[in-house]
Formats: structure tokens, sequence, C-alpha cells
């Protein structure tokens, strides 16, 4: 079947088979291997992208039902932020050491883009709940739900939480960034 | 916080490292929580996992496996599948037996054990369900999965053998039947002054506890499941294997051996791994088929693992059962301890699978002394998927043993369970101390770090809450866990392994090269997945050499640009591998100075190294900086005559003896005795991991350490059912914890060096793991106690903590409150209210 979508900015057309899953599209199909792949039960939440600004699991839609959507994946995500600079929540996760191996961490990341905008303002047991759909085994979770809540905090407009760990470098720009507003 | 949370040190006694939270930066690279280099490409998305590896002309591999635990195969007719479109392949175990060799153990833990061949894809016989039986190579990876259904296979079903102690039994089910046995091995062990004398001569002063524990089976579970690609070049006969392995200079080796062809043309990478936990510290059936493949159609040749097949076909973790005994004094002073195991090795052995408990075997005693040490394990086959290495190895299952028998003792004698503890442990001034098991642990100090655990959890409110709601029957029940623990690791002292009859050694390598520009590159044999190796290795370097941190550019992971290495598992990558970088760094600066002495005209010896500049005693005008020497290394214009124009050094580290961190654990559970669900409340932990070198990397490795062991406690069980079926096939089964699954950990740290290297560091990527289960299993048999609950089995599901507080659906009598859960209880073995 013919389907037409753009993915990361840039409009593809491609014949695919009606089984193809999405997140095979992505990866194999269009070569954007950045979302990977962690289970095939649609619990890990790895393969997570935006879907017309929705975050869903790629592995649980098939193209075809992406047909004419726009896609966001985590090679995307930065541009959407313009300047070359990182999203808040891609600057958040490194900050706050909230990955590890970062196989979770495109899924992670997208799933958390969704939220934010779901709830500018999330307690951290909210981020916890939000995120559940998304597992990593690495973290322990703690660093990501830090760097959640920091994201969240500099999309308000506060700037991010301080790191909260010991590196001036860090720190201070962190500070800068939040003078003014509490930590 | 900080002051409040340091006031209770030990003064003088630990070099108490500025807390993550507190203390101004003071300057030096090392201890600075340094973010990660790694994370630019793993935010971004810019990867490079084996999966998005795409070579021209590459092909699809994929394997079918077993649906049944234990069958001989009739017959496997891959004609259908041959007539498919896209197919350019099918190839069942009959094949390839020829090539396909037999996958390795490391590892024969006696001269005697029974190792059973383990051909990549069974020929004969399938031995567990998703022993591999056929591969299909595919155009695309949905044409290879069509093909595998396109496979005939003809089995005759033969009993499964699930439960080792029937395994056992004279006339058993034989899971290999032409040896006669499913008794992989028995390996002994005894120290001190024997243990049914120790026990005798205490004549009536002597109280002892016998308790049986299980370990269940656990699925690994990196996020990354595994992958493998092939690319040859077949008039050569050579090949790149990359693969989602934590050990390519392992791997290389022994794909050389399995295969036949010369290990000089292997060439093995490991790219971006997403995670291994052990898990990926392997040698695995579908690498040998990618490249015996590969080698046969001249093509390269892609496997990718699905979740479910990475449930049946990568090793699974821990399944030991335990019987423990200890005894000790009335007062409590320890006598001696008795282990007999049963391993469950799964249907074969893979790299260390008996090496795994062996490694526990020097653990049980743990940070207690005692008279007497009696050990012994036997290694059992089953019709299951082999166990290996998972996140502690041994260790874990040693510890949990132990910290939970000190509980049961301490119930026993009415004592405080961390009374006991201080009474018996090694005290910091002791140090270093020889172990019952045989080990010098080097360097300690429990009382400082379970001081400064006590202040942070509160420990004197939480027992006074808890007697307070037993007073007044809170259905709610509030237990309180401690796991006072060490472990060893920095795997390991090249001698010592060869004494246990493990077949390499533990060194590591580490390579520097200083560039013409001044920039450094520095291989290493330590490989990443995960962990955060090259900023760990950048600051060591920087903080040695002088260099700025940015200038350092990190190589691993693959045998041709890091030739050298034993790769990375058992908390080995710091205390090995960043000592031998260390000490690289160190020739570098050794050359480094006879040139900079010879271009500044002075004696070597009057000529100082600091903060990256070379300058003449008494004259610091006269001075070069490092990079300086390495432009003019590389103009060799003005060498010291003979000099070779490189400054660059090559190191091999072997360590002289193990690494010792340890730390106090503190939980608290609630536990609603109307559901059983067990909520932790509270969790603190100090950990002593010596020097630090990057306290960002720490506290993360800690934090996913805890992550691990608490979902051993509460959540996660690998279940096979009597025909040997895994009924915990996928992630909807396997409950890997979610972020609302898991607390908020209170992480705390004291500082006290390692003696036995010159870092000071000790490990740290398995201590959270073998640290959190008991102290998370102790909390809850402290809430159950008073309930007649001695020996609950893990995972601490809420129906089996309901089953073990109902009977008959009524909520059984408390036997009344009780301090510190001291219920007056049965040392009888085997007798428990609770168990299930």
């Amino acid at each position: 079947m013919r389907v037409r979508m753009k993915v990361d900015g840039v409009l593809y057309e491609d014949e695919v088979e009606p089984r193809t899953l999405l997140t095979h599209h992505l990866r194999d199909g269009l070569g954007r291997v950045g979302t990977p792949i962690g289970c095939d039960t649609s619990n890990c939440g790895a393969c997570t992208v935006l879907v017309d600004g929705e975050s869903v699991k790629s592995c649980s839609v098939l193209t075809v039902q992406a047909d004419g959507a726009e896609i966001t994946t985590i090679q995307g995500l930065a541009d959407t932020v313009g300047d070359g600079a990182w999203h808040p929540v891609q600057k958040a996760f490194q900050e706050h050491h909230g990955l590890q191996c970062g196989y979770c961490t495109p899924g992670m990341v997208m799933a958390t883009v969704d939220l934010l905008k779901a709830n500018p303002s999330p307690s951290e047991q909210e981020v916890r709940h939000g995120l559940e759909g998304n597992l990593c085994r690495c973290t322990g979770y703690q660093n990501i739900v830090k760097a959640v809540l920091s994201a969240a905090a500099e999309i308000r407009g506060e700037g991010p939480i301080a790191g909260s760990f010991q590196d001036p470098a860090a720190d201070e720009t962190a500070e800068a960034q939040t003078a003014g507003a509490s930590s | 916080m900080t002051e409040q949370l340091d006031a209770g040190l030990v003064a003088g006694e630990i070099a108490e490292h500025p807390d993550a939270l507190s203390a101004p930066y003071a300057g030096g690279e090392l201890g600075r929580g340094r973010r990660r280099k790694e994370d630019a490409k793993l935010v971004t998305g810019q990867t490079n996992w084996t999966d998005n590896i795409t070579l021209p002309g590459m092909l699809h591999m994929a394997v079918l496996r077993s649906p049944m635990a234990h069958a001989k195969v009739l017959s496997v007719d891959v004609s259908a599948a041959l007539e498919l479109p896209g197919v350019v392949a099918a190839l069942s175990g009959a094949d390839l037996a020829e090539v396909q060799g037999s996958l390795p153990c490391a590892w024969p833990v006696t001269p005697e054990m029974v190792h059973p061949d383990h051909p990549p894809l069974a020929v004969d016989e399938v031995r567990y369900v998703g022993d591999g039986v056929a591969v299909v190579v595919a155009r695309d990876r949905y044409a290879a999965a069509d093909a595998l259904e396109a496979i005939a296979v003809e089995y005759e079903r033969l009993p499964a053998v699930v439960d080792m102690e029937a395994a056992l039994a004279d006339g058993a089910d034989l899971v290999h039947s032409d040896k006669g046995t499913n008794s992989c091995f028995t390996w002994p062990f005894a120290s001190g002054a024997g243990y049914d004398e120790t026990v005798a001569a205490a004549g009536d002063d002597v109280v002892v506890v016998k308790r049986r524990f299980r370990q269940q089976r656990l699925l690994p579970t990196p996020m990354e499941p595994r992958g493998v690609v092939v690319a040859p070049i077949a008039a050569a006969d050579e090949y790149t294997v990359y693969s989602s392995t934590q050990i390519p200079h392992i791997l290389r080796v022994m794909l050389a051996l399995v295969t036949g062809i010369g290990e000089h043309k292997i060439r093995v990478i490991a790219p971006d791994v997403g995670g291994g936990f052990g898990s990926k510290l392997n040698v695995y059936a579908e690498e040998v088929l990618a490249l015996v493949v590969a080698k046969k159609l001249g093509r390269p040749i892609k496997w990718t693992e699905s979740r479910s097949e990475n449930y049946q076909a990568t090793v699974h973790g821990r399944d030991q059962v335990q019987d423990i005994e200890i005894a000790a004094t009335k007062e409590g002073k320890l006598l001696g301890l008795k282990v007999r195991l049963l391993a469950d090795m799964g249907a074969y052995l893979q790299l260390v699978t008996p090496g795994v408990p062996i490694l526990g075997a020097f653990m049980f005693p743990a940070i207690y002394k005692m008279d007497a040490y009696d050990f012994s394990c036997t290694g059992v086959f089953t019709t299951k998927t082999p166990t290996d290495a998972y996140r502690g190895a041994g260790r874990p299952e040693a510890t949990f043993a132990i910290e939970r028998i000190m509980d049961e003792l301490a119930a026993e004698l009415g004592r405080d369970p961390m009374d006991l503890r201080k009474q018996n442990w090694i005290k910091h001034e002791e140090f270093p101390y020889d172990m019952i098991a045989g080990l010098t642990y080097d360097s300690g100090n429990y009382e400082a770090a379970t001081e400064k655990a006590e202040q942070m959890f509160d420990m004197a409110g939480l027992r006074r809450e808890q007697e307070e709601r037993r007073a007044r029957k809170d259905p709610i029940l509030l237990g309180i866990g401690i796991s006072t623990f060490t472990e060893m690791c920095g795997l390991a002292p090249s001698r010592v392994l060869g004494s246990l009859s493990y077949g390499a050694g533990g060194w590591e390598a580490a390579q520097i090269r200083m560039l013409p520009t001044g920039k450094v590159e520095v291989t290493s044999g330590a490989t990443p997945h995960g962990q955060g190796h090259h900023t760990a290795w950048s600051q060591i370097v920087a903080d040695a050499l002088g260099v700025p941190f940015e200038d350092v550019e990190v190589i691993t992971g693959d045998t041709d640009s890091s030739p050298k290495g034993m790769d990375t598992y058992g908390s080995r990558s710091l205390v090995v591998g960043g000592v031998a970088i260390h000490k690289a760094t160190g020739k570098v600066i050794e050359k480094a100075k006879r040139i900079a002495a010879h271009l500044l005209e002075a004696a070597e010896g009057d000529v100082d190294f600091s903060g990256g500049t070379f300058s003449v005693k008494g004259s610091p005008e006269a001075s070069l900086s490092i990079q300086e020497v390495a432009l003019a290394t590389f103009a060799a214009h003005n060498l010291p005559d003979g000099m070779e124009p490189t400054l660059d050094s090559d190191c091999v580290y072997d360590p002289e003896n193990f690494s010792y961190p340890h730390g106090t654990h503190l939980c608290a559970v609630e536990i609603d005795s109307e559901t059983g669900f067990t909520k932790i409340r509270k969790y603190v932990c100090v950990d002593d991991v010596g020097k630090i070198v990057n306290p960002v990397i720490v506290e993360g490795q800690i934090h996913g350490g805890l992550a691990q062991g608490i979902a051993q406690a509460l959540y996660e069980e690998a279940v096979y059912d009597a025909e040997g079926n895994l009924t915990t096939g996928s992630l909807v089964d396997y409950l890997v914890p979610a972020a609302p699954d898991l607390p908020h950990f209170d992480t705390g740290r004291t500082e006290t060096p390692a003696t036995s290297n010159p870092l000071g560091v000790k490990g740290v990527g398995e201590a959270g793991t073998i640290a959190s289960t008991p102290a998370v299993m102790n909390a809850v048999h402290d809430a159950l106690r008073p309930y007649g609950v001695q020996d609950l089995d893990m995972p601490a599901t809420p129906e089996r903590v309901w089953r073990a507080l109902h009977d008959d659906g009524t909520l059984r009598d408390p036997s009344g409150t009780v301090a510190y859960g001291g219920a007056s209880t049965s040392s009888t073995a085997g007798s428990n209210g609770g168990t299930l």
C-alpha cells in the first residue's frame, strides 16, 4: 500500500506491506534508526514517537495507520526547538543523569515531551505514573523523574532545577538559570 | 541537611568525600561530577545499536526454536521455506553439524565436571524451550519470520526435568542421557575449625538456626535485546562480527576456538550496547551461527533478537536452593556457618555457568568473624534455559542468605538485628582482615557506614512507630530491614582465577597516545554497555596528564582499535581497567619528562611535573607543557639519543586483590494486611566504594542496582510449569518494575579508600543489587514476624504475603508486640509458617 507521511520534517511516500509496523518502517524503510525496539508486546515504550504531536508506541501502530501523519522521532526533536539546541527534555536527561545505556531514552524522552504538554507542572508521583508505560533497566527511575521535573520547570520558564551533583560548571549554569526561582 | 548527615561520622577514621549534595568543588578531575560524554548521541538518537547496522547485500537470519522442553528431533524439513519469496537459505542443525562446533564453557570448576556438548543448533535432541533447531536467511526480517513458519519439525517428546531435587533422585529422567546423571559437579569447601566439631565443642552454649532459602530464577532483561551482524570477506576468509556483547575480546578468542577460523581473521566490534547486566557476558549460539552462515553464503548476515526470544534464548540468572545453618553462642558470638547449595545450570553450560555459585562460596561469611565455615555446592542440569551471570553473579545469592539468617538468628536470640551484626562484624581497626573463606579484605569501615545510615533513616523513630502500630493492631504492618553487606568484585587476580580453574586471567589493558596537537587517545579493554567508561576514563587521564577533559578521546569495544582486553563484568572496569589507565598515564609522564628535561637542558631529576607542565626546579620560567612535549616528540628534531619519537604507553594491569565495597542498607516497608501489598516507604543506603572518580556515575550505578535488587525481592520471577514451559515468556508476564513500582532512594556515602590499588577505588556496579534484596526481604519478614512468618519465598507478591498472613481467609492473630521483631521461633530446619 502507498503511504505518505512527514517524518522529522521530511515528506516520504513509500510502498509498504499492509502488515508493516510503523517502527519497522521508520527503522528499515526510512533509516530513522534513532528509535529502537525493546520488546514485542508493547510494554517497554522504547519505540515511542510523536504522531501528530501525541506519544505513540510505534510498535503498536501499522504504517498504513499513520498515512498522512506528521511524525517526530528522537532524531527530529531538537529541530523542533531550532538554533541547533537540544529540547529541554534532552538537556535535562543529560544534566540529571537520567540515562545510562540510553536504549530506553528515545522513548522516555518522547513520552516526557507529551506528558509535559498535558501536564506542565507534574508532581513526582504524576511523573512516575505518567511514564509507567516506559521501562528503564539501568537508572531505577529516580534521575529520570528528576530530569522530567527539571525539564518541566524550564519549559514553564522557570529555568531548570539545579543539578544535585557536584559539578561547578553545570551547577553554576543551573543556578544562573534558576536565579529568582525556587529550586 | 548535609551537616546533619555528616554529624555522626567517626572523625578522623575515614576520609569523608564531599557529599554530592554539598561542598563546593575543590578542583582536580577525580571526584568531579562530570556529565557524561556518552549522552550527546544517546539523547539525540545518533546511536549505533547492532540492529541499526545495515550493510550492502545484508541478509536477515531468524532461528526456529523448540516449543518443547525436551524432545528427540526426528526430522527437520526446510523445503517449503525455501520456496518462499526472498528466502536465501534454510539450514537445520544436521546441515551445520560439521561446522557449528560446540559453545564454550570457560569454567570447569572440578576436573570431574560433567560438560555436555552444546551445539548452537540442536542436532538430535532439544533440551529447553527455545533451543535452536534451524535457521533461515532471507532478504528482510518479515520474509525470515514467514520462512520459520514453513519449516516442519517432527519431535518425539521426552520427559521434562524441572525440579532440581527430583533431578538428583535415583532413577530421575535425564537431561543428557549419555551422561548418566543430572549432577554437573559438586564443589566442596571447608575452612576453619570444622563446623560440626565447633558446634559440638560449644556444648550447651549454642543456638543453631537453619533455613532453606530459594533464589528464584530471574530474567536479566537489558533493554536492548541481543543482536549480531557478521560482515565476511569470503575470499580472504576474514570476518567482522558486530555483536551486542559485553565481551568483544573474549568473544573473538572463543569464536576462533569454536569455528576453527583463525583468531587473527576475526574482528569483533561491540557497538553501542544497551545494557547487559551479565547476560551479554557470554558466547551465544546466534553469534556462532551468524558467523558460520556468513562464511557459507559469503553475504553479510544480521540476527536481531526479539524480547520473547531474549527470555528463552539469553541466559537467566540466580536459581538456587540454599540450605543454610548458622551457629552462635547464646551471647550471640558466631561460631560457624554451613551452606549446602543446589544451583540450577539449566540444560547446558554457558560461558561461566558453573562458576557463578562458586563465586558465591566466598561471600556467605560476608562481614562476620566466625570459627568454622563449611560449604558445598552441587550444580544440576534441568531442561530449562541455561543460567549464567546476572548482576552480582553468586554474590547476591550469598549475601541474601547470610543477611536473612542473621535476622533469623537475632529473632531466635531476642536480639536487635543490628546489634547482633555489630557484635560479629570486623572492626575498622582490624583491616586488613583474613576472612574464613580465604579472602583478605583490604579495607572497610562498617561502623561509619552504619552510623550514617541509621541517622538518615531515623531508625529509633521508625521502631517507635512500629511498636505503636503493633499495639493498636494497625492493619498496615510496618517492617524494618537491614543489610550490612560487602562483596568481592573487580575480577580478578589472574592467579586466583587460575586456582579456581577459570580459563583466563583477570587483567586489563590500556594504551595512551599523545597526538601531535596535544589531544589524547586512550584505548581500554574494558568495554562499556551503558556505565559511562568514556567519561570516567577521560577524568582519570585529564587528572593525571593535566590536559583538558574535553581533549581526551576514549576508544573501546573494537578488537582492531583496542586490541587487548578482558572486557566488562564483575564490577571490574574501574578497579582493574581504570587502574590500568592510571598506570599508563604514569608511563607517558615518565617518558615526557625525559624529553622535557632534554629540551629544557636540565637533569631529569630537576624537572617537576604538575598540572600538565614540566618545569625546572628553582627556575619556574623554564617550563614546557605536556602538549608542547607531544609536538616536539612528533617532530623528533631534538630527542635524546635513541629515543623513539612517540609519546605513547601501553599497560596491562593484573590486580593484586579483589575489591571489597561495602555499605549499610536500611528499608522500611508497609504491608497492607488486607491486600498483602508491600510498599517500600523508605530506602536508605550508605555505600562505601572507596575513592570516587565521578559521583554522578556512582550514584546512578547505585540507583540502578537497587532497582534490580528490589525487583528480585518484590516483583520478578521466571516461572516454568511442570512440562518445562516458561510461563513468564514476555514482558506481559514478567514484571520488570516501572517508575511507580520503585521508591525514592536516599543515598549516602562514606569513603574508606581501597589499599589494594593506587587510586583507592572499589567496584560499584553490582553493590546496590547485592545489598538491597535482603534489606527488603528482612523488612518484609520483620513486618510479618508477629504472625509467625519466618520464611517467605521471593518475590513477596501480594498473593504470597496475603496467604502467609491468613488462615482460611482469616487474618492470623499476631503473637503480640515484639521488640525488634524478636518473636520466639523454632530453630528447626524447614519450619515455617509462611512458606508457599
